[in-house]
């Protein structure tokens, strides 16, 4: 779960990582109010989760409290990468004497953790490693974690300056605490500053977290409740669905990461055909796919008004196949009995279904005896995937 | 032969008591797995029966392995318990250690694999997050459906549990030697290259599926590998081609960020390594049958691969 910068610099605070004054403004008030309280030249910057913001005109600086105000009207609601800003930091302007760039993050090749350090910060970290590979260092993090004295080192590999070195290295200490205790997969912080009174202070902030550890961390947990989170993807989560909205017309089900992924794939190729049709959306109902879970992905598929077919394609593994056939059916009444008058709940929608697997003979014979009129059998994966993608041109 | 798994391989289950242990623990020991006992210290000298079958409980990995020679270990060890779980593993030299618990938080992956290092790797872990490995008629350490597909030569190694079964299904009329799951978190303990190289070794292994996906540059790697030192022809497979860039799909290591990691990278590095890329499961599968010539190949197998009875 990739954190605001705001959120990540409230753990930065936690752990004791020198930041700047800075307060949290949803409205231009707020943002003038909260630079009268900082009381100096301000940097409004736009919340979203996503980089090249100060490119795109979301960071402003702004001379005083009414400069403040006019700034987060200009940044407030503005689209920065299909990203909605709803949230500006408004934080103390500094005198920037030199930027660094520092980083911790998962190294899934050396299969640990590795910081990446350079004294040229400020831009974007690719661009130096291709231009200047010399200037970002690379060290491996030994289970042992982050001392002063390695951090150190990395700072002296780095070539920060020699008068810089001790702050720096006790800061990266604590970003390494940040890392450690939070269960981060990615700390990262560019530009690490010099200001001109020679003080080492994190600038921006990326923290990364693992979601598989929220159990270590249940108050983390309003991080998780980001007011940017698309609304169909929040309640397929509260179901414990593992959806993600994209922007085609195909809605998908499957059982599996990979063999979804690999469903989006083919629906995408098929669509080439069928005046460009694209999948929906991600959805895996994991191994288990019984009628309740049926039925919970299908009204969040269903219910997408942008969604003209969908496509259910189950293997079955360990899950049979002729279950999952009535798990379809029913969820399909279950949703019919859910949904309102109006039709809204999209029952009526076409359902192309591909079983495979265990029990396939089974469930397909289950399918045709139930006959529902949204519901056509398609047995392989490319035909049904054809099938709906033609479905949803004509849709 | 096979590889990392026979029929000689004598498994305990760490986690046999709980609920999804005693569930494989049952179909393991049905498609024929040698389950030589459990381990859970709360339940040690308990015995547990699988439809007749009596397994011991043990109080830990080495004991299991003292009293039953055991050298492979399967673990549903919830994710909270699972890095004390591959620790005790490693700890007690098993020779292989198959994690299939999902949602092991990834700084506990990072520790036990460095764990598994500073004690001179003598422990090979597969996985976490998956579904485990098969040799077809020999042994079955983990989750993969038994019936999918008879043995037979093509080795496969994926990180994906579904399109595991997916492409076994498709081959399954020629058989697999070896199929191994090594799972789609960041952090993994076995990889494509160390499948690859083992299957590459294995006299009963004619040709190699490898099957990867959007995220890392574990791909990218495994055909560097490919280039230099696998000799046996290889059909790979990515998923993700149409995957948006900066969302995760549901494996943790399935998230596209930036253009490295992204399926069309992964093609482009396999193919320059000689490797046969389908588009879909189903070409990817056409191609291994093109590979395999003579004896399966061509349109007449594929006519063969549709009229072949399903699983029981």
């Amino acid at each position: 779960m990739d954190l605001h910068e705001y959120e990540a610099k409230q753990l930065f605070g936690e752990y004791g990582v020198p930041l700047v004054e800075g307060e949290i403004a949803d409205t231009p008030e707020q943002a003038r109010l909260a630079a009268g309280r900082i009381g100096h030249r301000v940097v409004v910057k736009a919340q979203v989760k996503t980089g090249g913001r100060g490119k795109a005109g979301g960071v402003k600086v702004a001379e005083g409290p009414e400069d403040a105000r006019a700034r987060a009207e200009q940044i407030l609601g503005m689209d920065i990468k299909g990203h909605t800003v709803h949230r500006v930091l408004v934080e103390e302007a500094s005198e920037i004497a030199e930027e660094y760039y520092f980083s911790f993050l998962l190294d899934r090749a050396n299969r640990n953790f590795l910081s990446i350090c350079s004294k040229e910060g400020g831009m974007e970290i690719e661009e130096v490693a291709v231009t200047n590979p010399d200037a970002v260092v690379r060290t491996p993090v030994g289970p042992e974690g982050v001392d002063q004295a390695a951090a150190l080192e990395i700072c002296r590999a780095a070539g920060l300056p020699e008068e810089v070195r001790d702050c720096a290295a006790q800061v990266i200490t604590r970003l390494w605490a940040v890392a450690a205790g939070e269960d981060a997969t990615l700390v990262e912080v560019n530009p690490l500053v010099r200001t001109a009174d020679g003080r080492i202070v994190a600038l921006d902030g990326k923290v990364t977290l693992d979601e598989s550890a929220g159990f270590r961390h249940p108050e983390r947990v309003p991080f998780t409740n980001g007011s940017d989170v698309d609304d169909r993807e929040r309640r397929a989560k509260e179901k414990g669905l593992n959806y993600v909205k994209l922007d085609g017309e195909v809605g998908i089900i499957g059982n599996g990461a990979g063999l979804v992924m690999s469903t989006l794939d083919v629906v995408a190729y098929a669509g080439e055909e069928h005046g460009g049709v694209k999948p929906a959306n991600f959805l895996d109902i994991g191994g288990g796919a019984s009628a309740e879970v049926m039925a919970d992905g299908l009204e969040i598929i269903l219910g997408d008004p942008a969604v003209k077919s969908v496509f259910v394609n189950v293997f079955g593994g360990i899950t049979a196949c002729d279950a999952v056939a009535n798990g379809i059916v029913q969820a399909l009444e279950l949703l019919e009995g859910r949904g309102d008058d109006s039709g809204s709940s999209g029952t009526g929608k076409p359902l192309v279904v591909r079983l495979d697997g265990n029990n396939a003979e089974l469930g397909r014979q289950i399918l045709d005896e139930r006959a529902h009129p949204a519901v056509r059998r398609v047995d392989t994966m490319d035909g049904a995937a054809a099938r709906a993608a033609e479905l949803a041109a004509l849709g | 032969m096979a590889i990392f798994l026979t029929k000689d391989s004598k498994v305990l289950v760490q986690g046999m008591t709980g609920s999804e242990g005693t569930k494989h623990t049952r179909r393991m020991l049905a498609s024929g797995t040698n389950i030589v006992g459990g381990v859970n210290p709360r339940k040690a000298g308990q015995k547990v029966d699988f439809d007749g079958t009596e397994v011991p409980v043990f109080g830990s990995v080495a004991e299991g392995m003292a009293a039953t020679g055991a050298d492979v270990t399967v673990i549903f060890v919830p994710p909270k318990f699972s890095k004390d779980a591959v620790v005790e593993a490693i700890d007690a030299q098993i020779g292989l250690a198959v994690v299939i618990t999902e949602g092991i938080p990834v700084h506990d992956t990072a520790a036990f694999w460095s764990y598994a290092g500073s004690k001179g790797n003598k422990t090979r872990i597969i996985g976490p997050n998956c579904p485990g490995l098969i040799t077809p008629g020999q042994s079955n350490a983990g989750i993969i459906p038994a019936d999918i597909a008879k043995p037979g030569r093509i080795g496969l190694v994926s990180k994906s549990g579904t399109l595991t079964y997916q492409m076994m299904y498709e081959l399954r009329d020629i058989g697999f030697s070896s199929a191994v799951g090594i799972g789609g978190d960041p952090i993994i303990g076995t990889t494509h290259i160390d499948a690859l190289a083992a299957f590459e070794a294995d006299p009963d292994t004619d040709v190699i599926v490898m099957i990867g996906e959007i995220g890392g540059d574990a791909e990218e790697r495994a055909a560097e590998f490919i280039k230099a030192n696998v000799s046996k022809p290889v059909v790979g497979y990515v998923a993700g081609f149409t995957a948006p860039e900066g969302k995760t799909m549901g494996h943790a290591g399935a998230i596209v960020s930036g253009s490295a990691g992204t399926a069309a990278a992964k093609q482009e590095a396999l193919e320059a390594a000689g490797v046969k890329v389908g588009k879909t499961p189903s070409e990817a599968a056409r191609l291994v049958r093109a590979v395999l010539g003579g004896t399966h190949g061509g349109e007449e197998a594929g006519a063969l691969s549709t009229a072949a009875p399903t699983a029981p």
